[in-house]
């Protein structure tokens, strides 16, 4: 099915029904769903590195957050829980989604060797960390869950395109998803894949802020999930939802990694501040929690902790098995260098920059409940989609609900034509650092950009520092005619910094759009500290126009398939203990 | 504009000894997310040939003769 075209840069092209961008988490899941539900589709799986080990689970996950199974919550309880964690800006349609899928898909992932904790009788053992209900299940052998996914890719005859990064979306005729312009990140050959719908699973934008370490690299999201997948949906024209709502963690300071207060809390860990103190009554992560956190870094009683000094052995011993195995298993390295005993003293926690991915916040490509985006035939999932809070749990099922639509949609579409121009456009940007003899390089545009997006972006929000970000963000995309690369490798890492910069500007415009503030930290607005419920109880949504300018519009919040009381929709907002708790 | 050349420490190393590279094997350079690993041409074996880790240890774990060492980057540690 390929065929070279002739003159220009080397470019193979194939034709296929699905194709799926990102082979991480939610990315295999939507490839395998719709190979089920029609195993005649052929359907391509485009990752930038290998699907083997790529994307935020690459080591694993240690457990589900957002667990809906019978007899411990209900799918009308979660979505309650996760509305009132939102502030009410939800689409509750698709969070029902979720919670409906939840418990089939823990079943189905259980069924292809995913473990899951049990108890003796063979129950799911599932622990409290949520502020209302009970939806966390560890998973202490949690490792295996990219070696299960594979096997099903393979079993179901997924064609899978490694080492090609997805730079832009075709779009055909009538603005439908058409395929994408790939480019590979070892040779710079082009690859571009035609197909009847697509489902973008590119993970978060973990590389907007810089570290405070300085590391480029040194992010709690796996780096590799740069926004590419945010700016491929802009450019398609697809609409962004609630961007000024950011993720912000709270994480081993330097590591940047989970400390991980899930994990710990169900064994009796917790937040402490300086003085081993508690100061917020619950560690699941929301914007309102993480102000709290914020101020008591700022205070006198700062910096914050994860206190496990007072377990017993055997249970230490235990959360030590799980966090050192699993997700990121390099944190009993760093404890190690750091001379940190759980037993004997606390971690020091810090908050981490800012990024977008609604694994744990709210924003990421508009989808509705069957995971379609505003473009025809184009779909998103996990941490870039805009379910809130749908951590690994809500890739798999959300990317199974994309897979399974788009096999519906493609049985009946025909496969859109594409713009020559279109392409030979985007591979003249995509060469063009590959023409510089020197320049400047990708490593020191992207430490400029991110370390400006600390300087101006970071929360507490500041309508004037705002302003000047755009200003100097304008000034680094003009550097872009400097760029310059020496190998295939680089031109990855220009093609990222060109994401990263898309984001930083949609962040910054997204957040000057919502004159209020709203989910605490997130989007802490100090021009506007009010929450403003008449003017802006609702979704924003960025877009680019006909003029090719970011343009933003309000979108109502759809009637609530499961009421809130009025009184119940606080809940989040008394995080705080009422008086310091004294140490355990 | 011209280049600096810029050292930095490798947090990733890789011992000769153990490295089966010339037998054809690509394990480590196969499932890095970030593709910093490759074949120095001068020795034949893997090594980090760019400063970019996530610290996340596929490449260790997945090694089949534990010639892979990660250790956490120097400005995190």
């Amino acid at each position: 099915m390929s065929e070279p075209m002739t003159g220009g840069p080397k470019t193979d092209i194939v034709e296929c029904d699905i194709l799926v961008i990102g082979g991480g988490t939610g990315g295999p899941m939507a490839a395998i769903k719709a190979k089920e539900r029609n195993p005649g589709l052929k359907v391509v799986l485009m990752e930038k590195a290998n699907v083997k080990r790529s994307g935020a689970v690459s080591m694993g996950m240690d457990g589900l957050n957002n667990a809906v199974i019978p007899g411990y919550a209900t799918p009308e309880q979660y979505v309650k829980e996760i509305t009132v964690a939102n502030d009410g800006i939800v689409h509750q349609k698709a969070v029902m989604a979720y919670a409906q899928g939840s418990y089939p898909m823990i079943q189905y992932l259980d069924s292809i060797g995913v473990k899951f904790e049990k108890d003796g009788s063979g129950e799911y053992n599932v622990r409290k960390v949520h502020h209302m209900g009970t939806y966390v299940l560890p998973m202490p052998e949690g490792h295996h869950v990219k070696k299960a996914l594979y096997r099903q890719l393979r079993r179901l005859q997924v064609m899978i395109t490694n080492r090609y990064m997805a730079t832009r979306l075709l779009t055909g005729p009538d603005g439908q998803a058409a395929g994408v312009i790939g480019v590979n990140t070892r040779t710079s050959d082009f690859l571009v894949v035609r197909a009847k719908s697509v489902v973008l699973a590119c993970g978060a934008a973990g590389r907007l802020g810089l570290p405070a370490s300085g590391y480029l690299f040194g992010t709690y999201e796996n780096p590799a999930n740069c926004g590419d997948g945010y700016a491929m949906a802009y450019h398609a024209g697809a609409g962004l939802a609630n961007l000024e709502c950011y993720q912000i963690n709270p994480l081993i300071k330097d590591y940047n990694g989970p400390a991980c207060a899930y994990v710990t809390g169900p064994f009796g860990g917790y937040t402490a501040n300086n003085k081993g103190e508690r100061f917020i009554e619950c560690d699941y992560w929301s914007g309102q929690m993480m102000k709290e956190f914020f101020s008591e870094l700022q205070s006198g009683n700062g910096p914050v902790f994860l206190n496990m000094t007072h377990l017993a052995e055997e249970t230490i011993s235990e959360i030590e098995t799980i966090l050192h195995s699993n997700e990121r298993p390099s944190r009993g390295r760093f404890h190690e260098g750091r001379g940190t005993n759980y037993r004997q003293r606390m971690v020091e926690m810090h908050i981490s920059e800012i990024g977008f991915c609604s694994g744990h916040s709210a924003s990421g490509v508009w989808v509705d409940e069957n995971a379609r985006t505003t473009v025809a035939g184009l779909y998103a999932a996990g941490d870039m989609a805009s379910v809130p809070h749908n951590y690994m749990l809500g890739a798999f099922v959300n990317g199974g609900i994309a897979g399974q639509d788009a096999a519906e949609y493609c049985a009946s579409t025909d496969l859109p034509a594409y713009d020559a121009g279109q392409l030979a456009a985007e591979q003249e940007r995509v060469l063009a650092p590959t023409r510089r003899a020197d320049g400047l390089t990708p490593y020191e545009m992207e430490f400029k950009a991110r370390r400006l997006v600390n300087d101006y972006l970071q929360p507490p929000k500041v309508t004037a520092k705002y302003r000047i970000a755009q200003e100097r963000f304008a000034e680094v995309r003009d550097d872009l005619a400097m760029l310059c690369v020496r190998d295939p490798h680089e031109l990855m890492r220009a093609l990222e910094l060109q994401s990263i910069l898309d984001c930083a500007d949609m962040a910054a415009a997204a957040s000057l759009y919502r004159t209020e503030s709203r989910w605490g930290l997130y989007h802490w607005r100090v021009d506007h500290p009010a929450t403003d419920n008449e003017n802006w109880f609702c979704h924003t949504l960025l877009y680019k126009d006909a003029d090719g300018r970011m343009a933003h519009t309000k979108r109502a919040v759809d009637t609530y398939v499961v009421p809130i009381p009025e009184e119940e929709m606080s809940a989040y907002h008394q995080l705080r203990t009422p008086t310091p708790l004294a140490a355990e | 504009m011209p280049h600096a050349n810029h050292a930095t420490s490798v947090p990733v190393t890789i011992d000769d000894e153990k490295c089966i590279a010339e037998k054809g094997c690509r394990v480590c350079i196969d499932v890095c997310p970030l593709d910093v690993l490759a074949i120095n041409p001068a020795t034949g074996k893997a090594h980090m040939k760019y400063d970019e880790c996530w610290y996340c240890m596929p490449c260790e774990v997945d090694c089949p003769t534990h010639a892979v060492k990660v250790e956490i980057p120097y400005l995190l540690r």
